[in-house]
């Protein structure tokens, strides 16, 4: 019952399939929207907004980059000032008595049974060290530092600092051990003088010795730094 | 009745290959869309009208791609394509509408 479909409707038939497929393709087509779907100008417009954005970006990056290198420069300011504060604090450490220190140096041990050593022989004595070099200087276990003081109690004892030393007494000093030796023997010195007023003394030589005594730091009260 | 198998042929085949739409076709194949369906808008019209004619049908779907697509390539020639092609859609967007608003008043009488 069907008539025979004519040339037209069969080319019609076919350019309406030629119809579907490019509407499914171009359908398909901008699921995948890329570039190439787009015009010249189009194009132009992006690259456009692309170039511009990329300027931005770019000014930015320098601008961050700078500041990098400033934090940077910072930093390696901040660490040179911090190794030299350290290498203050220990120099100054050392000096004030705060720190235990270790070092070549001698061992002063002094018998004075009869209770002959008064505090200017000892005061003498620290001098005596501290003009043969003498870094750091402990004794018993007390550091002598600028601001230590002998008295004498009355009975016959030495206290140093506050504290009581006994005979014998063991005197440390750190720097070089043969000045040291020599000028602990110089004659007329305060060995000598202990020796006459009937105690002894022996000095040993040491390659490493080590003084723990530490004095603890009073909050100063009076004095303030100049800045 | 072929038109529409074609149709639905075309569809399917279109969707289960994974074509690629030609760089230099890639401007005007929208266009040329449009322009088809605007001409099968038109037929289906004169279908309803009872003045459908094949010849007519097949003269008309193929100068309307043409006439959509060498619009375009002017408007790309001349630098106003997007513009261009902008003015043709709408221009083909109406006449479907119009198109539409005939069947529409065949099929439902309103």
């Amino acid at each position: 019952m069907r008539p025979r479909p004519s040339r037209a409707q069969i080319v019609a038939g076919l350019l309406c399939a030629l119809l579907g497929f490019a509407a499914a393709t171009q359908v398909r087509q901008v699921e995948r929207a890329d570039f190439s779907e787009l015009r010249q100008d189009e194009l132009i417009e992006v690259l456009d907004r692309l170039n511009s954005e990329a300027e931005l970006l770019e000014e930015q990056n320098a601008t961050l980059e700078g500041e990098r290198d400033r934090l940077q420069a910072n930093r390696n300011d901040d660490e040179a000032a911090q190794q030299a504060a350290r290498a203050r604090a220990e120099v100054q450490g050392i000096l004030a008595g705060t720190l235990p220190v270790e070092g070549p140096g001698i061992t002063l041990t002094w018998r004075d049974p009869e209770g002959q050593l008064t505090a200017p022989m000892a005061y003498l004595l620290v001098d005596e060290l501290r003009n043969a070099g003498a870094e750091a200087i402990s004794v018993g276990d007390v550091r002598i530092t600028a601001s230590s003081y002998f008295a004498d109690d009355g009975s016959g004892h030495l206290i140093a600092d506050g504290q009581a030393l006994a005979s014998p007494c063991e005197w440390r000093a750190i720097g070089d051990p043969a000045t040291l030796q020599t000028a602990l023997g110089i004659p007329g010195g305060v060995l000598a003088t202990l020796r006459t007023l009937g105690g002894s003394s022996d000095v040993t030589v040491h390659e490493s010795l080590a003084i723990d005594a530490v004095k603890r730091l009073e909050p100063l009260e009076h004095a303030a730094a100049i800045e | 009745m072929i038109a529409l198998l074609g149709l639905l042929v075309g569809v399917a085949v279109g969707l289960a290959t994974q074509t690629d739409v030609p760089a230099f076709l890639a401007p005007y194949l929208p266009i040329a869309v449009v322009a088809a369906i605007d001409a099968l808008a038109g037929a289906t019209r004169a279908l309803l009208d009872g003045i459908f004619d094949d010849k007519v049908f097949v003269v008309s779907f193929v100068s309307n791609v043409l006439v959509a697509a060498t619009l375009v390539f002017l408007g790309d020639q001349l630098g106003v394509g997007s513009q261009l092609s902008t003015a043709v859609i709408v221009v083909l967007g109406i006449r479907i509408f119009s198109n539409a608003a005939s069947i529409r008043r065949k099929l439902f009488k309103a």
